[in-house]
């Protein structure tokens, strides 16, 4: 591992401007020579895999502004501070109830150590499991710009179906995401450039040509917080995730829905999709098919259809189409028998 | 959450005026990285950290590395060698441990960040006259590991599981315990030792 130096700053400010004295406004959070660590959980692994290489780490739990710990539910929606663990937000009981889709998508991520360690804020922003990505010793257009993607010809059971590019088909394997993107989630962050809010939507970028460029953020800039909108029908809501094994992995395909229901009908659906794209996925396809529309397996799959019409598939992973719109077609229908 | 200030363990400040001698103490005192630091005293790369655990309720001051993570500075520096290396890279729950009462993985957390915390390893669990731990008696009792190497980690995640309030059924044992991989799997026995020991468990 790089050597690095350790810092504990102790306000917003103070990081912010740790971290605008050692990067410039160009340069990717993820490549900077100054980062961010919080439950450090990504990081320090990728650290170790020699996949990140800061040489100024900048902790932020000694952080003295309180509400980065506070989980405040307020006639506006919810508001998550960027520092409450993962764990926390699962077991908050207004949380479950309220939003049972954000709760199920963090207790069904990672395992109870991990929910313990990562912060909300640093979960978002975790990075691909890519196996290529990972090892430093392939190619990969993500870790080195401009140097190719093994994964294209190479074992790609994994990788993304929706989102993809002729430059990078790593999946996004965050489940926290999939539930904050369908719930219009909103982002506060704060820079050398001042405070601002990201639609959740605008966080993270597409691969395109420039796989390297993860999210919308800039290196000296701090996520402070996550808002959710209230949304009461939100109630009735959940997380499917669909992987391997029954626990404690990443998912091949996964659903976040939210329904509000007219009886039978659907006035208005969220769909978003995990372990079938390049980033949180948002199928407004889907939801738009299902508005109006009595909910069923045959309505519901037609929703599927138009989610993953845009699909494409790589050599290994084309079951991951058929998988994840089965997927979402049995988290539609639980999500419409829920009682709420 | 919360991060609870440094309690019972000497704060770095009272260690450095009341313990260290002058001499040992000027070079250490420069070594502070906190952001208030004036710029001429700018950390440096490579320059060893003090860091002030807790650790089974002794104090430790140790100067480290920054990489050191928490279960090398465990193992390699302290020489509580119960806590077990198996991934390194937090994906099999070998090196669980408590920090401040909460169960994490000692692997992918740098010992520098845990400054001023409450460490609990498994040599921390038996009582001072060898009375063992309800949790290791009932891994004993129902059998709860083959080969042993994953038993300390399995352990010290069953205690976090149970005061995390997630032991209430089988399937939530099964649930919330699998961050701890067990290659001989003997996960039903495991599974057994968690519900034996979890009503004399809670606060443990």
């Amino acid at each position: 591992m790089r050597p690095f130096v350790y810092e504990q700053p102790t306000a917003i400010s103070a990081a912010v401007a740790i971290a605008s004295r050692f990067t410039t406004h160009d340069d990717q959070p993820t490549r900077a020579n100054a980062q961010f660590i919080a439950g450090g959980t990504n990081l320090a692994d990728y650290m170790k895999l020699g996949v990140a290489e800061p040489n100024r780490l900048l902790d932020l739990n000694q952080l003295k502004e309180q509400e980065l710990r506070q989980i405040r539910v307020t006639e506006d929606g919810i508001r998550f501070g960027a520092l409450v663990r993962m764990g926390e937000a699962a077991d908050h009981r207004e949380v479950k109830q309220r939003y049972p889709v954000i709760a199920d998508s963090l207790r069904l991520a990672a395992s109870g150590q991990i929910r313990n360690m990562a912060s909300l804020a640093g979960n978002v922003l975790q990075r691909t499991r890519c196996e290529y990505f990972r090892e430093t010793s392939w190619h990969c257009n993500k870790r080195v710009p401009g140097s190719g993607c093994a994964a294209m010809e190479g074992f790609n059971r994994q990788h993304a179906v929706l989102g993809a590019s002729d430059a990078c088909i790593a999946t996004y394997h965050g489940d926290f995401a999939q539930a904050l993107i369908a719930l219009d989630a909103v982002i506060h962050a704060e820079g050398s450039r001042g405070a601002r809010k990201i639609p959740f939507a605008k966080l993270h970028r597409q691969p395109g040509d420039t796989p390297h460029i993860e999210t919308d953020l800039a290196a000296d800039e701090i996520i402070t917080a996550i808002e959710v909108p209230a949304i009461p029908w939100a109630r009735r809501s959940l997380y499917l995730k669909i992987r391997d094994r029954e626990s404690y992995a990443f998912a091949l395909a996964s659903a976040a829905v939210a329904l509000d229901l007219e009886g039978d009908s659907v006035r208005e659906a969220r769909i978003a999709l995990g372990g079938v794209a390049t980033v949180p996925w948002r199928a407004k396809e889907g939801e738009e098919a299902l508005r109006g529309k009595r909910l069923d397996e045959a309505s519901a799959s037609a929703a599927a259809d138009a989610a993953f019409a845009g699909a494409e598939p790589r050599r290994h992973n084309a079951f991951k189409i058929d998988l994840g719109k089965r997927t979402l077609v049995r988290a539609l229908l639980e999500t419409r028998d829920m009682k709420v | 959450m919360s991060q609870p200030p440094p309690n019972n363990a000497l704060s770095r400040r009272k260690f450095m005026a009341g313990t260290v001698s002058a001499a040992a103490a000027a070079p250490l005192l420069a070594s502070r990285a906190k952001a208030e630091t004036p710029i001429g005293a700018q950390p440096k790369l490579r320059q060893p950290v003090v860091t002030s655990l807790r650790i089974n309720k002794q104090a430790y001051e140790l100067s480290l590395d920054t990489r050191t993570s928490l279960l090398d500075a465990l193992r390699d520096h302290i020489g509580l060698t119960g806590t077990k290396k198996g991934c390194d890279h937090g994906q099999c729950g070998a090196c669980t441990v408590l920090v401040d009462g909460k169960r994490v993985l000692s692997c992918l957390s740098f010992a520098v960040m845990n400054d001023g915390k409450e460490v609990t390893t498994i040599e921390g669990l038996s009582s001072p006259d060898g009375k063992l731990h309800p949790m290791q008696q009932a891994f004993i009792d129902h059998d709860g590991f083959q080969c042993g190497y994953c038993t300390p980690g399995q352990i010290m995640s069953a205690i976090g599981c149970v005061n995390e309030g997630h032991a209430g059924s089988e399937d939530d044992i099964r649930e919330y315990m699998s961050g701890n991989i067990c290659r001989c799997a003997a996960y039903p026995n495991i599974v057994a030792a968690v519900l034996q020991a979890r009503g004399e468990t809670r606060g443990a």
